[in-house]
């Protein structure tokens, strides 16, 4: 039976890695997902099977609880709130991995127990489920607009080095001795850990975390697949540890941060280089803004329009307006495409889902190493919410904080329409070059009114 | 010793499996593949059963963990891969 079971857990773990091969494309995505789900399935019937489990009262408690729960939470939510789900579930995953743990030093099941791998194993699962819960709330937190900035505590590196010191002290104590009171303390140090080591960090940085964080929930499984030398946990643990690490390295990239930097808090711009940022002077004299019929107008004669979102689109609620817009510009023939900034929302691949939402064609959304090449082609570009993303100063200007960090060369078509509330900047706080460049035209006002005065101006062109 | 080495094995395995399937994942998916990892995460719930129904052979403080850790990770299993299908379902091509 034990060996029927292990089957059981190797054909899940398979059908996991299949799922997640079938999310290579959007068409085969949806059958992907549910090969992983059936993987489950599969996964926890044969756990209920193992002669191990002898009652089953909470187990279906827990099931009907949880499920409910889940189900609740995945019907209901906004895609803008996204980040916030995936951050609240990476917390939970972490959590299931740290009581699991603790359940296991009280009452070993596993064949291996208290020998030397379990008890570092042990400890492994949970200090990693005890830093990705708290951390992966005080993300919440802050996604929610509950702590945004970056907070600093008195002494804070100091603080962390001394709990980091701290939990790898008493880890040690904890696997040469196997002292429980130890455990404890050591789960209540890491528990304070990840507190710290997300606090510090900012709104604009959160992408990097959730990523993170996603990867130590699956870091946190596979601890526990030690503990319980089950075959099944460590492998698909790994799998979520490697994606994780994947999509924060990717978001690092786009974001032109290091990894380091993103963690220990580093701002994204210093204070010296604060001090030489021009301020409203920058743009005075030098910025032309228009009206949605010249904008019409210029779209009349365009052959190639690209629109370029960031999160402000999705503030402002006009994902639908948008397609609309596209929609009727593609009915005069024009070709319109969408250039997707691997940061353009608040999570990997988050604007994707946005304007799947609102009925955007995924094989409009260009990613953006795939459509600068075609910005010298393009007509008319309309940026609409984004701004630290399109600013040409990141390509240009060595001296600029943001120098390196990749864009989207919009400023290479040849009229670039610009929709924002104002000249406010972005995220890094400087202003952009792109406002103020020749081919560039500023439209202001909120994103989805302008937008239904554009849409109206095309109708009566 | 022979039964962790072969663990580590697979572990390590694992991981190069995980970083080629998953960097073949497109960035217009990368959301939804952080929500099926949620989901996947939700592994965990095989440790949480054996915990939650050990019976006898557990006392009450660790079948009480293993039922919350049940929950939890059945939270991610059921949110995840259903918010995922969720939001799949909306990546439609053009008509």
């Amino acid at each position: 039976m034990t060996q029927l079971i292990n089957l059981a857990y190797l054909v899940a773990a398979v059908l996991f890695i299949l799922g997640l091969k079938g999310l290579g494309s959007p068409k085969s995505a949806p059958r992907g997902n549910l090969t992983g789900a059936v993987g489950m399935l599969i996964a926890i019937i044969a756990t209920l099977v193992d002669h191990h489990v002898l009652t089953f009262g909470w187990i279906i408690a827990g099931m009907v609880v949880g499920g409910g729960i889940g189900a609740y939470i995945a019907r209901t939510v906004k895609m803008t709130a996204m980040p916030e789900m995936v951050g609240l579930l990476n917390g939970f995953g972490g959590a299931a991995s740290l009581l699991v743990a603790l359940s296991e030093f009280i009452a070993p099941s596993a064949s291996s127990a208290e020998t030397m791998p379990w008890t570092i194993a042990l400890a492994l699962s949970a200090v990693i489920g005890s830093v990705t819960l708290t951390g992966s709330i005080v993300a919440w937190a802050k996604l929610q607009g509950y702590a945004e900035k970056a907070m600093q505590l008195p002494n804070q590196s100091l603080l962390r080095v001394v709990l980091g010191l701290g939990v790898l002290a008493l880890s040690v104590l904890f696997i040469m001795n196997g002292w429980g009171f130890i455990l404890f303390l050591l789960v209540v140090v890491a528990l304070f850990l990840g507190i710290l080591l997300v606090l510090a960090i900012g709104g604009a940085d959160m992408p990097v975390v959730i990523a993170l964080l996603n990867s130590y929930s699956g870091l946190a499984a596979a601890a526990t697949g030690f503990v319980l030398m089950n075959n099944g946990l460590i492998i698909s643990g790994s799998l979520v540890g490697a994606s994780g690490i994947i999509l924060s390295q990717i978001m690092c990239k786009a974001m032109n941060r290091s990894l380091g930097t993103v963690l220990f808090g580093g701002a994204m711009v210093s204070e010296e280089q604060m001090a030489s940022i021009p301020g409203k002077e920058f743009y005075e004299g030098k910025v032309k803004s228009c009206g949605a019929e010249e904008v019409a107008m210029l779209m009349e004669n365009a052959q190639k329009v690209v629109i370029a979102p960031g999160y402000g689109l999705a503030v402002a609620q006009a994902q639908h307006v948008t397609q609309e817009l596209a929609d009727l510009l593609e009915k005069r023939g024009i070709d319109v495409k969408f250039a997707i900034h691997p940061v353009a929302g608040r999570m990997p691949g988050h604007m994707n889902v946005l304007l799947a939402e609102a009925e955007v064609p995924y094989d409009k959304l260009i990613e953006m190493d795939n459509i600068n090449p075609e910005f010298s082609q393009t007509d008319v570009t309309i940026v609409l919410g984004a701004n630290d993303v399109v600013n040409p100063a990141a390509r240009d200007d060595a001296s600029s904080p943001i120098y390196g960090m990749p864009i989207l060369d919009v400023d290479k078509s040849r009229t670039v329409i610009v929709i924002k509330r104002s000249l406010s900047p972005g995220f890094a706080g400087i202003p952009n070059q792109l406002f103020i460049n020749d081919n560039s035209l500023m439209l202001f006002g909120d994103a989805k009114a302008v937008l239904q005065d554009l849409v109206r101006a095309v109708i009566e062109l | 010793m022979e039964a962790l080495i072969g663990a580590l094995t697979i572990f390590v395995l694992a991981v190069f499996v995980g970083y080629e399937v998953i960097t073949k994942v497109p960035p217009t998916l990368h959301t939804p593949l952080m929500s099926g990892s949620n989901a996947i995460s939700g592994i965990t719930v095989i440790g949480a059963i054996l915990c939650a129904g050990s019976g006898e052979n557990g006392t009450f403080f660790s079948v009480i963990l293993g039922f919350l850790a049940v929950v939890l990770a059945m939270i991610n299993i059921v949110g995840g891969f259903m918010v995922t299908d969720r939001m799949l379902h909306m990546f439609k091509k053009k008509k």
